[in-house]
């Protein structure tokens, strides 16, 4: 019987690929976010917010991944920005390799920004890398202010916390400055916005938020 | 030697379990087709990892598999914390992290978010 030191991450392989995607957008100072939260805590919604209020000459494409169906694509596709359906067919996450295929017919030097929404999931997605320069969660006024603290994983991975369905705050229970603390308990240095796709309230600083980290993105090449 | 495969792409726990084994299957071939009898690893506690369904979940792949009885020891590794004020180093629990010695709130995450192969035990 004897010992070998192995010291690798388990999901090395995933990381490996999730390396060369986050090389190959630095090559074309693309900046990739991956989008992540609860199912129906308003990603799509919020993706429909950003395509409709981006500029039609802006260079931005939408991978989206759910387990089954197309619909989130075609609620995607009408505002004339490339996007793809990932359907993983019961797997609860993407990870890099789904990424990188579905980026197959796409030029990434003809695009500034790639925004991946990920499997209505707060636990798998955190594992996996998927070469994003930011992993942002959502966190919906109609979850419980302790999400955070349910699911710390996600939220301490996570550079900027979306606090969605604002519009609400009033007809629900939940405290939005207690579901802050909760995530700066945390994520000290967090970011958060504070939105409603429905009333449009935050949505200019969400704007603001993609087009700072976009710009500094392509200074970096 | 059994017929079916150990390995495959699945929800999360089973997920990570069968990336283990894959990444057993490959440093077992590295070093000549070793028998590995135990794989070891370490699991932060930010991993998001039960490791209850972990070992259950392992203990599914290899059942009945030419890894049969191959144990999987899970080393739980706390989330630590460091002042960046004046340095201290301590444990953080109940998602405090503020430093115990100064006060300061914005400490630093080192340790936690693991989730590593460490080593493998294996027959000669």
């Amino acid at each position: 019987m004897s010992r070998v030191e192995v010291e690798k991450k388990v999901l090395n392989e995933n990381q490996i690929l999730a390396e060369q995607l986050r090389e190959r957008y630095r090559q074309h100072g693309l900046l990739c976010v991956n989008l992540i939260s609860a199912p129906g805590s308003g990603k799509t919604l919020l993706l429909e917010k950003t395509l409709e209020r981006m500029d039609k000459s802006a260079r931005v494409a939408v991978l989206t991944g759910d387990l089954q169906t197309e619909n989130d694509a075609q609620r995607l596709a009408k505002f004339g920005f490339p996007v793809k359906q990932i359907v993983t067919g019961g797997t609860c996450h993407l990870d890099a390799r789904m990424v990188e295929k579905h980026l197959a017919d796409w030029k990434l030097e003809e695009l500034d920004l790639l925004i991946v929404e990920n499997v209505g999931n707060l636990v798998c997605p955190s594992s996996y890398d998927l070469g994003e320069d930011a992993k942002i969660v959502l966190l919906s006024t109609t979850e419980g202010e302790d999400k955070p603290l349910k699911y710390p994983s996600i939220f301490f991975k996570s550079e900027l916390m979306v606090l969605t369905k604002i519009d609400l705050l009033p007809y629900v229970p939940f405290k939005a400055e207690v579901a802050k603390e909760n995530a700066r308990r945390v994520h000290p240095q967090m970011e958060i916005l504070e939105v409603s796709s429905t009333t449009g309230e935050g949505l200019d600083g969400w704007m603001t938020w993609l087009e700072r980290r976009r710009k500094a993105k392509s200074l970096e090449t | 030697m059994a017929g079916r495969s150990a390995t495959f792409n699945f929800m999360h726990e089973l997920g990570i379990a069968s990336s283990i084994l894959e990444c057993v299957e490959k440093e077992s071939r590295r070093h000549g087709g070793v028998r590995v009898t135990k794989v070891g690893v370490k699991i932060g506690e930010l991993a998001g990892v039960a490791v209850d369904a972990l070992q259950f979940g392992f203990e599914c792949l290899v059942k009945e598999t030419e890894w049969d009885g191959l144990v999987l020891e899970v080393e739980s590794i706390p989330r630590m914390q460091r002042c960046p004020k004046c340095a201290h180093e301590f444990r953080m629990t109940e998602f405090d992290p503020q430093c115990p010695q100064c006060g300061e709130f914005a400490t630093l995450c080192i340790s936690g978010e693991e989730l590593d192969i460490a080593y493998m035990e294996v027959d000669e």
